[in-house]
């Protein structure tokens, strides 16, 4: 059984407000043995500082991606997951994390491939649930093992590989990175390469859009007509659009894919995991630079 | 790798990573984080004296001063939440603090290949650690000619 929605009137606003939950909310539903909490951080050490109470860690890292081939599980190893996690094809999971949601979006949108039914996002992240000094601790969670069914990855839906990127360029590209990435000034940097890249700059076509003026200071996502007159105001986006969104690796990206998809409710919109790091490096990619510098 | 190369004292340390199972490697990372000592007031009062090192992806922050004998003290500074940034600053400040500049300067600049932490920790993090020790070595450098 999926938990009830949350009703706060800000999040009412939004395309999708299921889709959201705010710290009161998921501090009244803690207790309840249908919801799983999910943090994935940035930084991989940060839950074993103290986490909210009973949620489990998902590393990015090391248990979401194929440890061989570049991509994500497959429908056996995500069940497997699940399971370690004590999450059902039923459980409601809600996810957060450091850098404003970065992360936790990003499991979000792996769950997404999967179609897991129910995932959520904590507004406000892992940051706001401690500013406001709710409970945390060190203690392990006790969660009983789960039976997930195997359910095939659909990548159709959400994710972009790189040729399909190129047939997309004349079409609606947001760079997400920051305004340095970008321009490509960031790997001109005197003796400190930094993104691994072999090339600064981004895909033609693609206007920036930092990821992160979709979230306020403390974390929480920009109001809906905050984000409407950023996406479809600033960069003159319909929600009609079939759009490609795209960082370094595809976290960044994850969460203005979330920002689109579910709180303006974008059509179609897809998330280009290769990114800057295959996109920059890749024999025969065209690129720019330097146009349309953004703020 | 063999830590022939490496001084004692951050040899010991590499040593202690591969002994151990990668989940603990997370928690000697961890450790390390904790015990990186809280700056000293001439620091912590005066931030703009440490250098930024922007190719972590927090921040992170590192001084060096090299003493009238010729050793290395190293001041690092990195939120508390971010661990992980926070351990490599802490395995570094173990590993080299109190040694000889020339000690210093010789570990090998990919000193992350020789810390078992490549199936644990991303790509990113690695390169940010070793622009650390880089900066530490070019801060040390420049001491010493000036």
């Amino acid at each position: 059984m999926a938990l009830p929605h949350d009703t706060d009137p800000k999040l009412a606003e939004y395309a999708h407000p299921e889709k959201l939950v705010t710290t009161d909310w998921l501090a009244e539903h803690l207790d309840d043995p249908n919801l799983v909490v999910v943090e994935s951080d940035e930084d991989i050490l940060l839950y074993e500082t103290g986490h909210i109470p009973g949620s489990v860690k998902v590393d990015w890292h090391t248990e979401l991606n194929d440890q061989l081939t570049r991509d994500y599980l497959d429908a056996a190893g995500f069940a497997e997951l699940m399971s370690r996690k004590g999450i059902g094809r039923d459980t409601t999971v809600v996810f957060y994390g450091d850098k404003s949601n970065w992360w936790a979006a990003y499991a979000l949108w792996v769950f997404s491939l999967f179609g897991h039914p129910d995932v959520r996002l904590l507004d406000g992240g892992r940051a706001k649930w401690q500013a406001e000094h709710r409970p945390m601790t060190t203690d392990a969670p006790d969660r009983a093992t789960s039976d997930y069914p195997l359910v095939e990855r659909d990548d159709a839906r959400i994710r972009a590989f790189r040729d399909e990127v190129r047939e997309h360029l004349g079409k609606p590209l947001v760079d997400v990175r920051s305004s340095d990435e970008f321009t490509g000034k960031l790997l001109h940097m005197a003796n400190y390469p930094q993104e691994g890249t072999l090339r600064g700059g981004h895909i033609p076509g693609a206007k920036s859009v930092p990821w992160a003026r979709a979230a306020n200071e403390d974390g929480t996502f920009k109001s809906r007509a905050e984000l409407e007159a950023l996406y479809q105001g600033e960069i003159g986006l319909a929600s009609t659009d079939d759009v490609v969104v795209y960082c370094r690796i595809g976290e960044r990206s994850s969460h203005t894919w979330f920002a689109l998809t579910h709180l303006l409710g974008f059509d179609s919109v897809r998330n280009y995991d290769g990114s800057w790091t295959e996109w920059g490096n890749a024999v025969r990619m065209p690129i720019e630079r330097e146009v349309e510098a953004p703020e | 790798m063999t830590t022939e190369v490496l001084p004692p004292s951050l040899a010991e340390i590499v040593d202690d990573f591969a002994a151990v199972s990668p989940r603990d490697r997370l928690e000697m990372l961890l450790e390390f984080s904790q015990s990186l000592p809280p700056l000293p007031e001439r620091y912590a009062e005066h931030p703009e004296r440490l250098e930024s090192v922007p190719e972590c992806q927090s921040p992170l922050f590192v001084a060096t001063e090299v003493a009238d004998d010729g050793t290395v003290q190293i001041f690092a500074d990195a939120p508390q939440e971010s661990p992980t940034t926070r351990g490599f600053a802490g395995i570094f400040h173990a590993g080299l603090n109190g040694l000889p500049a020339e000690a210093v300067l010789a570990v090998p600049g990919d000193i992350t290949a020789y810390l078992s932490l490549t199936d644990v920790v991303s790509p990113l993090r690695l390169r940010g650690a070793a622009a650390l020790l880089g900066r530490v070595q070019r801060q040390v450098r420049e001491q010493l000619t000036a």
